[in-house]
């Protein structure tokens, strides 16, 4: 298992990875999971912030193994790989808070850009800003980028650190299978369940799992990465990323067709709303948050899983930020933007600011 | 001319744009370039082929890649 003959890290493995994570999220929705959210890193931490109590929003608890198995799954191939390195200390704090907004933003648009592709494939025209509102986020990353903006150099750190994401994600393991789900009933134990809306709707705990660590592993291997892909395109007229995106699209949108999940236009879309401008801004937040931090919710969790102390922080922001979003009426719903989603955009894209303004080092770049 | 860069530390896409901006310096013929893990190597080594530069070798030290790229003939 030679590092150089890393496949997946190929034009060809990119797109394979890309396309199979499509039909893959596709099935996890014909198998029980919301519409067109197969796979979201942004609604499936929210959930799990949900189901461990961190918000009484009974309609989106539900400690989702697709996330834990993300994780554990690009822990196991950092392991098998020799890619495992405990490393951090490049600005946690700030990261913390980038991972905080980036999910507030996310709520506002109801999505990760995993889940832009999704409803893309989907039909849901509504997506379609939120897709702009990504580029558009990320594009004001890259202008950052390019003034020299920089967290600042992580260092090798002890393996102690290294493993907390992956043991704490083996912890919520083992209380989903401690407290397993009661039909009807919205507690189980020390966790919470929806027992209505798109919490309750989840493929079979196996299934969830195994597909959960499949795409953790392959993922891990292939740099996955949907920020990145725009930002590439953007900063380096690089396509790489960006095949694996499309491939993500084109996998999904097939087997939608072939699983008749296929159901074009704006209204009455699962789980979103027609409210374009807010659609647009929630995702621009997010897109920029991601940009900042370097690398979309998946690539953050999966960076996590190989030791990454910075992206951990990211992800424990985003779980924090979710709680933020339902306890504070910021996220969105199918009815519309939340009470405080206006000022939470508002708010978000204001600090972004200061992070980027704060963090140019011209002296480096 | 050789240079080095030391992107060891730094995250996506912070080793690309370091070694790009080096690479697009006049009247260098190599550049080195340090980084300490395996997606910066990847996307250096990228970076450097789509620049029309050549990467001559990749070598494993311990805790980093020393990535020696050459403007190609």
């Amino acid at each position: 298992m030679s590092k150089r003959s890393n496949v997946f890290a190929s034009s060809l493995g990119i797109i394979f990875v890309g396309g199979l994570i499509g039909v893959l999220a596709s099935l996890l929705q014909k198998f029980g999971n919301p519409g067109n959210m197969g796979i979201c890193v942004a609604c499936f931490e929210r959930d799990i912030a949900g189901a461990i109590g961190l918000h009484r929003a009974d309609v989106v608890q539900y400690l989702r193994p697709e996330i834990l198995g993300f994780g554990l799954g690009a822990f196991i191939s950092a392991l098998l790989f020799k890619e495992f390195k405990p490393r951090g200390g490049s600005s946690p704090f700030v990261r913390f808070f980038l991972g905080m907004i980036a999910m507030i933003g996310a709520l506002v648009f109801l999505g990760c850009p995993w889940r832009v592709i999704l409803r893309l494939a989907g039909g849901d025209g509504n997506a379609l800003f939120g897709l702009a509102g990504l580029v558009v986020g990320v594009g004001i990353g890259t202008l950052f980028f390019r003034a020299g903006y920089t967290l600042g150099r992580s260092e090798k750190q002890r393996i102690g650190a290294g493993v907390l994401i992956p043991l704490l994600f083996l912890g919520l393991l083992a209380l989903r299978l401690i407290f397993p789900q009661i039909e009807g009933n919205p507690k189980s134990g020390i966790l919470f369940y929806s027992v209505k809306g798109p919490g309750s709707q989840h493929a079979a705990l196996v299934i969830s799992l195994i597909i959960g660590l499949g795409v953790g592993i392959l993922a891990q291997r292939s740099r996955f990465c949907t920020m990145g892909a725009i930002r590439d395109l953007i900063l380096f007229k690089q396509v790489h990323l960006f095949s694996g995106f499309v491939a993500l699209f084109i996998g999904a949108f097939v087997a939608n067709l072939v699983l008749s999940q296929f159901h074009p236009g704006f209204i009455g879309q699962p789980v979103a709303n027609t409210q374009s401008f807010w659609n647009f801004s929630g995702m621009l937040v997010a897109g920029l948050a991601f940009a900042l931090a370097g690398g979309c919710p998946g690539r953050q969790i999966f960076m996590s899983g190989e030791g990454d102390g910075d992206a951990g922080t990211f992800v424990l922001g985003m779980i924090v930020g979710a709680a933020v979003s339902h306890n504070f009426g910021l996220a969105s719903s199918p009815a519309g933007i939340g009470q405080y989603g206006v000022y939470a955009v508002v708010i978000g894209l204001m600090v972004l600011l200061l992070i980027g303004f704060t963090h140019i080092n011209r002296i480096e770049s | 001319m050789k240079d080095l860069v030391d992107a060891r530390g730094l995250s996506c896409p912070q080793p690309v744009l370091l070694t790009i901006s080096k690479l697009k310096k006049a009247g260098l013929e190599t550049v080195e370039v340090l980084v300490d893990n395996d997606v910066s190597r990847e996307n250096v080594c990228r970076a450097a082929n789509s620049q029309g530069w050549t990467v001559l070798e990749v070598v494993e030290e311990p805790g980093q890649y020393r990535i020696v790229i050459n403007k190609a003939k």
